[in-house]
């Protein structure tokens, strides 16, 4: 059963809807600016759920009031890895807060080959799962 | 299914008959453009002609935004400008408000001012230059970028300078990011001059120079009574005599920097009087006698003594004429906010 076609991976916000406008993620930025939060630009071509940190797309962008800025390294980063992800992230770094605030997809490959279910057969009848993306078949940088 | 409005206007611009009425006066109300306008003049002693300046430049805007309600489209305008004038004479101030101006205007989106001079630009080794400025321009995008002592940018007599580098990345902001931000070049005439002779591409991006005038002395003595009525100050009418008179000899002598050097010398004259109610501890101090400055605070300046310059404050002038380190580097100044004449 296909519960999710063309693979598209889901994580983050916005990653069931179809992908965000370069003003739509404008107007998302401008959000997140708005709370004083950092907003950093960041890639990866390994799409698995618990592959948290992913590659700086140079430093987050602190003091910036206007998110053409922001805009621009999305589109520099689009060119330098047009077939990986990209995501935009916005850390929120009050006192007591110091966490990621907001994380969203704005780049994807053309074709997401999606994840396979691997079972391991344990000790008794006991089974283990987990589950690997098929590009990750491939090395890193060759994936998509 | 009849086409909704909006898309019917994307598709084809609407063509307004000629004779369609124009209300520049509401448009004009709308900006709240006479609010800053009005402030400029109230807060700006003398500076004739960048006032004249200023309203052009909000004229032209104005009526383009009209133009632009009726589909007459003449492309963005180019709002880089550049600031030339003697050190004092409220490059910085201007700068501010003409942010608050082209916020007003809509022109730009946040109206903030990041100001900054060559050593938030330039980086110390190769590969460094290009990622500083880049982030001195993100955080300018959407406001004013002021970019004081320009000149500095580009050293000629060291071909392998970074500053280079700087200028280039820039340029092709100021082309590319036209409607992102808006670059104000400052510094002095001669070396601006010199600066953009050295650099053709830099020239003919900037649309607007505005020469900064020197003050005279009446004009520097109303900018001294504004600056003291801001931190709730007042001369006596001997010291308001006094300090006219300070100021025709301050002209004379050298490192002589306008509004600057009326602050620094009112700051000095705070000092003298704060000394002043000290020594005549025990007497009755009233209100009025923690608000004025007295001839004697004035007068004992070494610029009535020896015809020399005071020690300290002018000194902040360096040795070939421009100041250094007055300014704090790079700081967002909302528009609006305090500004130093």
């Amino acid at each position: 059963m296909m519960t999710n076609p063309g693979n598209r991976i889901t994580q983050g916000q916005f990653s069931f809807l179809p992908d965000l406008t370069d003003a739509q993620i404008t107007v998302q930025i401008k959000w997140a600016l708005q709370h004083g939060w950092a907003v950093s630009v960041e890639y990866t071509d390994d799409p698995h759920p618990r592959n948290t940190y992913w590659e700086m797309f140079g430093m987050p962008m602190f003091d910036l009031k206007d998110p053409a800025g922001i805009l621009m390294e999305i589109n520099n980063c689009r060119k330098t890895f047009p077939r990986h992800y990209i995501r935009v992230m916005a850390f929120n770094s009050t006192r007591g807060g110091e966490s990621p605030a907001m994380s969203f997809i704005v780049n994807r490959p053309e074709k997401e080959p999606g994840f396979t279910l691997i079972r391991e057969e344990r000790n008794g009848r006991s089974m283990g799962y987990t589950v690997r993306s098929y590009a990750t078949e491939r090395p890193e940088g060759e994936r998509y | 299914m009849s086409q909704s409005p909006e898309s019917a206007a994307d598709a084809v611009p609407m063509v307004f008959p000629d004779d369609t009425p124009v209300d520049l006066d509401a448009e004009f109300r709308a900006s709240n453009i006479q609010e800053v306008l009005d402030k400029l003049d109230r807060e700006l002693i003398g500076l004739k002609p960048v006032k004249t300046r200023i309203r052009e430049t909000a004229a032209l805007l104005l009526v383009d935004r009209l133009r632009r309600k009726l589909n007459l489209s003449s492309g963005a305008p180019t709002l880089h400008m550049s600031f030339t004038g003697n050190p004092g004479t409220g490059k910085t101030t201007v700068a501010l408000r003409m942010a608050e101006i082209l916020h007003r205007l809509g022109y730009v989106r946040e109206g903030h001012l990041v100001s900054v001079t060559r050593d938030d630009l330039v980086g110390q080794y190769i590969g460094h230059t290009a990622p500083k400025t880049r982030e001195v321009i993100k955080k300018a995008m959407g406001g004013v970028l002021f970019i004081d002592e320009a000149y500095y940018l580009y050293k000629p007599e060291n071909e392998r300078d970074y500053g280079a580098e700087s200028i280039e990345i820039l340029l092709q902001v100021m082309e590319n990011n036209r409607d992102d931000l808006v670059v104000i070049l400052a510094g002095y005439k001669n070396r601006m001059d010199q600066f953009f002779h050295s650099n053709p591409g830099m020239r003919s991006r900037i649309a607007h120079h505005i020469d900064f005038p020197d003050y005279g002395a009446d004009e520097l003595l109303a900018i001294a009574k504004l600056m003291l009525a801001a931190q709730n100050y007042c001369f006596s009418p001997e010291g308001e005599k006094a300090f006219a008179e300070y100021i025709r000899l301050r002209m004379k002598l050298e490192h002589f920097a306008n509004a600057r050097s009326i602050r620094n010398a009112l700051d000095r004259a705070r000092l003298r009087q704060a000394n002043r109610l000290f020594a005549r501890s025990g007497n009755k101090l009233t209100k009025l006698d923690l608000i004025t400055l007295e001839a004697e605070d004035i007068r004992a300046s070494r610029v009535f003594q020896e015809g020399k310059l005071d020690r300290d404050g002018d000194e902040m002038v360096g040795k070939d004429g421009h100041a250094a380190n007055i300014r704090p580097s790079p700081v967002c100044r909302q528009a609006g906010g305090e500004g130093k004449t």
